[in-house]
């Protein structure tokens, strides 16, 4: 205890004069211990015989699936392909997303008519469950791969909306009137000064809406899908092949971790500006 | 000869009865060197933000070469107290992005950026990101932006008020020579008498509720500065010193005279 204290302690003032460099390590470290115990308890539970193994099957037939998965495939598709999919949609809702979500966001944010008119729209969208408009969609858009993108596109249309609008607001005063004095029109002061000022906001909003993303997915892949981790999922569970559901369940998680540290690395490699006024 | 002129402005700030600004004239020319110095208050800001026309009056007029005010505009450049930079631009982007609005190409417009980094000292640091410049140099930046737009009249909010003595002194020369440069009619706001003693070839003392103008007084010693003279050697001759004097009894006419009315009121109770 006392050994590993002290690191900790010496390391406060390097925290203090390089921020983020100095912290990861302890995070990471503290990340990685909470990760190895809870995999010691699932080892422990599984080898006592604390729960039948259809309810909690022990890791190594979790590893098992996955590498069934992986090399032979289940329900249609081997992993990659179930990856491939699933990537797919989140990504391409995504980007169909930002496309409808940044300009809305900016018309709401620039425009008192855009607002009236937009803003009662989101604010009604924003709180739907998936699963409530997932029959609806089906409906209107059969049940091919642009319903399953437009669900997940919904879910994220919200997080999208709302950090453009308040990171548009982020330009001080003087950052617009001196665009305003120099003879910035309308259309340039929302291109120069508002939009890269909400870029911060909006990359926020992207990871929220990522994050949605991956949560909507199993719903979107409820119907009439042929592959994809959800469809996977939904499989395995049908026939409580326990060891799969949950290989898939890690699966998204990882994919989720990843592309937030994409997300992160791309944020510091293209907005290295973040936090400095 | 381009001339900016405010005629009996008030300003009133949104629906309060007591006015920012009243009955307040005054002509900027191209050439000319402005100071408007202040207390806390006074309405210096607001003085500059309806030139500026970020503002405008509730009664009277601002006009250039006769032409109504109706909004801000490229003819008339502003250096914030806050530098107002862009983060997300480097310094030379920063620096031609009136260029830029105005439709310049990017190889002419980075050129001209270059040129004016380098009037202000900042020869070469064209590339680097706005947050690893010093105040100073970022002060420096935000006037080199100004003047990049080549306007009529470069209006100032307390662009040096950030700065220590001896890094305002020799921002002090250099904003003279860029003002002769430019050929702009230069508005100041400023805390520091001396300062605008400097500078000015007109030094504006307003005084607070309401912002009017108590004092107006010309000067000579920024053109005598840019003749050759010596600065030091300005700034302690006699006329300097009792222009100086007066110009800080003006400043602090209104507090002497309340002071004493409330001394009064003190007896009397
Ligand atoms: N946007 C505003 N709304 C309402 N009142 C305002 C506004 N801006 C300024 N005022 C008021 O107008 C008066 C003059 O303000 P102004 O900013 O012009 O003073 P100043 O001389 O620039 O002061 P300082 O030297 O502190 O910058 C102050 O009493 C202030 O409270
Ligand atoms: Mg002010």
């Amino acid at each position: 205890m006392v050994d590993l204290s002290a690191p900790a302690a010496l390391s406060v003032p390097a925290a203090a004069s390089r921020p983020g460099l100095r912290r990861l390590p302890l995070g990471l470290v503290l990340g990685l211990g909470t990760f190895v115990a809870v995999l010691c308890l699932w080892v422990l539970a599984s080898a006592q015989g604390w729960a039948s193994p259809v309810f909690l099957p022990a890791p190594a037939r979790v590893w098992a699936a996955l590498v069934r998965v992986a090399t032979e495939g289940y329900a249609n598709a081997t992993l990659w392909g179930h990856m491939g999919a699933s990537l797919w949609r989140v990504f391409a809702a995504l980007v169909f997303t930002m496309l409808i979500g940044v300009p809305v966001g900016l018309i709401i944010a620039t425009s008192r008519i855009g607002r009236g008119i937009l803003d009662p729209l989101v604010e009604f969208i924003r709180p739907l469950p998936p699963l409530a408009y997932l029959p609806l969609i089906i409906i209107w858009c059969g049940i091919g791969e642009p319903s399953k993108v437009l669900v997940i596109g919904i879910a994220m249309l919200a997080p999208i909306v709302i950090s453009t609008v308040s990171g548009a607001r982020a330009a001080s005063e003087s950052q617009i009137r001196a665009a305003q004095a120099f003879g910035a029109t309308r259309v340039q002061l929302v291109r120069e000064v508002m939009l890269p000022a909400a870029l911060p906001s909006i990359f926020t909003g992207m990871r929220i809406a990522l994050g949605a993303g991956w949560t909507t997915l199993v719903a979107a892949e409820l119907v009439a899908a042929t592959r994809g981790l959800g469809y996977m999922i939904q499989s395995a569970a049908q026939f409580l092949v326990t060891d799969m559901v949950i290989a898939g369940i890690l699966v998204i998680s990882a994919l989720a971790t990843l592309s937030e540290l994409a997300l992160r690395l791309t944020e510091r490699r293209f907005l290295p500006w973040i936090g400095k006024s | 000869m381009s001339v900016l002129s405010l005629s009996r402005v008030s300003l009133h700030y949104g629906t309060s009865s007591a006015p920012v600004l009243q009955d307040l004239s005054l002509d900027l020319r191209r050439g000319e060197f402005v100071s408007v110095i202040g207390r806390s208050g006074s309405g210096k800001t607001s003085l500059l933000n309806l030139a500026a026309g970020f503002v405008s009056p509730s009664t009277g007029t601002v006009r250039v070469d006769g032409r109504a005010v109706t909004g801000p505009g490229p003819d008339r450049a502003v250096v914030f107290q806050d530098d107002a930079l862009y983060p997300w631009r480097r310094v030379e982007d920063n620096v031609a992005l009136p260029l830029k609005l105005a439709g310049v190409g990017r190889d002419e417009r980075l050129a001209r950026a270059r040129d004016w980094l380098a009037a202000v000292g900042l020869e070469g640091q064209g590339a680097k990101h706005v947050w690893q410049l010093s105040g100073g140099q970022r002060q420096r930046v935000g006037i080199a932006r100004a003047l990049a737009s080549e306007p009529e009249f470069l209006l100032m909010d307390e662009p040096l008020g950030a700065l220590d003595a001896m890094t305002r002194d020799l921002m002090h020369e250099l904003l003279l020579k860029l003002w002769q440069r430019s050929h702009a009619g230069a508005m100041l706001i400023t805390h520091s008498v001396e300062e605008a003693l400097f500078l000015s070839t007109s030094v504006l003392v307003l005084a607070p509720d309401p912002g009017r103008v108590v004092l107006q007084e010309r000067f000579s010693f920024g053109r005598r500065f840019l003749a050759g003279e010596d600065p030091r050697a300005l700034k302690s001759e006699p006329a300097f010193i009792a222009a100086r004097e007066r110009l800080l009894a003006a400043i602090y006419m209104k507090e002497a005279s309340r002071m004493k009315k409330q001394g009064h009121m003190k007896e009397v109770g």
